[in-house]
């Protein structure tokens, strides 16, 4: 007994069950992986896979007219309601109101995101980072619901116009067709300010990413050939800056056009995609209409994934 | 680092400029949380008293919401972890076939407009004829909240030495040991930052929940209902300015939780 002691130099510890059951998973890593994945993967797809099959299921049923019920035959009927040019008008709006919150929030994300990741010095830049991250944590719902206080006509955009003696400019503003209204927080652009708002930390930290991703040596290399840096801006950042600037674009381009919280709060009467199928479904209680309706931006952001996939966003999320 | 170059006074004035417009709509509902005005969003507020809060407290459906959110967040924060966890434990090292499309399963709720969520679990439910519930608010919360602990974790297990797992499995620990003394005390803090992100998702979520919850108001559909009641407005105000301060506690803490050592 005592040579066999000696034959191992290391003790092994005792031999239980549990040691067992974790051999044989060290032995087994594909089963491993496995049964790790088996309960959140079961829960992914029975639930959430399981829910979008079903609204795509839902989408071929039909309300029945006479009786409201929902028929459960598949049938395009429901597709061909979708079609008319009321509900064409709806996702077109929809559709331009999302390019114009993505381009515009773009455009403002950039700056502070550059800013952040290339010239912050650390105690700033962690600074401005939980700057932009803690609105996009918060209450969605009362970030939406103070624009109402803002932009409303007795409100503080209006008394600073009243005060600079501008008044005139912003009742000319809101006498634009097509992006006005009787006041901010009954128009278009007072909606489009909104979502702008609302989607920009989606933006900015995507753009920020790939800014800290950008090489210094590329940078300094640009320079020493003697580059001056609004060029190398133009040539080396914003190139390799793109994929996360269509990163974000993924983000307000989708949240826009499922929301139907902020065309309620802040719009005018006019629909958009979101408000459709929130009607759809509760007052109407015609949910294969609703159903249908949600396909649409689906699709819309399916292809919008293909395009940003050849453009490497996803390397930049 | 970056040669510290100074930024051009374009680049200053943008950045100010936006995070000015990403902060000043905080302050305007702490200003309007105390404002007298009772009728109107009038600017600058008549004068300011502290008479709604107290008014809030002794709203009995503000406290019902309120109890209701909190119930759904602690549930489904917990179900979050311990799935969030089990896919990042995965899907860390790991390289197999498939794995992109599990992550971008994972990331799919918060990906696709809530809209979409909320009306593919609605249909789910319509199509079991399951009746709407505290569960069936749950379901859906937990679901979108697995990728904020999965992110953090992941991120963690990624930056943790796997050298440190091989010397405690070359020292004879089984998978669990490790597991427990290495693996876990590494993700701690990132399981309590993804805990509390999920948390913060969970209790001010509306989209979705408008769809899942049939009767019950959680707190954010309870403020969604009173928006439209105008006579109720100084309430509302206070009751924003709550959910505000009450979501900010954990983001804070679960970004110092989170920082990177090397800044």
């Amino acid at each position: 007994m005592s040579a066999v002691m000696l034959d191992s130099q290391v003790p092994q510890p005792p031999q239980t069950p549990l040691r067992r059951v974790s051999a044989w998973f060290f032995r087994h890593p594909t089963l491993t992986l496995f049964s790790l994945l088996a309960v959140p993967m079961a829960w992914m797809v029975v639930v959430y896979l399981g829910s979008l099959s079903a609204l795509l299921a839902q989408s071929f049923f039909r309300l029945d007219g006479f009786t409201g019920r929902i028929v459960r035959e598949f049938g395009l009927s429901t597709y061909e309601q979708l079609f008319t040019a009321a509900n064409i008008d709806i996702v077109v709006r929809t559709t331009v109101m999302a390019a114009a919150v993505t381009v515009a929030g773009a455009l403002i994300a950039f700056p502070l995101a550059y800013y952040t990741a290339r010239f912050a010095p650390p105690r700033l830049k962690t600074f401005l980072y939980l700057a932009v991250l803690l609105p996009l944590w918060s209450s969605y719902l009362v970030r939406v619901y103070t624009w109402k206080i803002i932009l409303a006509q007795e409100g503080i955009i209006t008394w600073v116009f009243d005060l600079l003696g501008l008044r005139g400019i912003l009742d000319g503003i809101l006498a634009i067709p097509g992006i006005g209204g009787p006041s901010l927080s009954f128009s278009y652009l007072g909606m489009f300010l909104v979502f702008v708002y609302i989607w920009l930390p989606y933006m900015v930290l995507p753009i920020m990413t790939a800014l800290e991703r950008v090489p210094n040596s590329l940078v300094e290399a640009s320079s020493d050939l003697g580059a001056r840096p609004r060029y190398t801006f133009r040539r080396i950042i914003l190139p390799l800056a793109f994929p996360g600037v269509v990163a974000g674009s993924i983000f307000t381009f989708s949240l826009t056009l499922g929301d139907y919280i902020i065309p309620q709060v802040i719009g005018n009467s006019s629909f958009f995609i979101g408000q459709v199928v929130y009607a759809q479904q509760g007052t109407a209680g015609n949910i294969p209409l609703a159903a249908a309706f949600t396909v649409v931006p689906v699709v819309i952001m399916l292809i919008y994934l293909l395009i940003a996939r050849r453009l490497g966003a996803f390397n930049a999320l | 680092m970056h040669s510290r170059l100074r930024a051009g006074w374009g680049v200053r004035l943008g950045a100010f400029g936006a995070l000015v417009f990403l902060h000043f709509p905080l302050l305007i509902i702490i200003l309007y949380a105390f404002t007298t005005e009772e009728a109107s969003f009038r600017f600058p507020p008549p004068g300011l008293t502290t008479q709604w809060i107290g008014e809030l407290f002794n709203r009995e459906d503000f406290w019902r919401a309120l109890g209701l959110s909190l119930q759904v967040a602690v549930i489904a924060t917990l179900l979050a972890l311990i799935l969030g966890t089990l896919i990042a434990l995965a899907l860390a090292r790991a390289n197999f076939f498939g794995r992109d499309s599990i992550s971008l399963l994972v990331i799919l709720p918060i990906a696709l407009p809530g809209i979409v969520s909320g009306i593919a679990l609605r249909s789910a439910v319509s199509i079991l004829g399951v009746p709407f519930s505290t569960w069936t608010i749950i379901l859906g919360h937990a679901t979108f909240c697995i990728v904020t602990v999965y992110n953090n974790v992941v991120a963690r297990l990624r930056r943790t030495a796997h050298s440190q797992v091989e010397a405690s499995m070359d020292l004879g620990a089984s998978s669990f040991q490790t597991f427990r003394y290495i693996i876990l005390p590494n993700i701690t803090t990132a399981l309590v930052a993804g805990g509390m992100l999920a948390f913060a998702l969970s209790f001010d979520e509306v989209i979705v929940t408008t769809f899942t919850a049939g009767n019950q108001q959680t707190l954010p559909i309870w403020i969604f209902s009173q928006l439209t009641r105008p006579r109720d407005r100084p309430v509302t105000n206070v009751a924003a300015l709550f959910v505000i301060a009450v979501t900010f506690i954990p983001i804070i803490l679960a970004h110092q939780l989170t920082r990177d050592r090397r800044d």
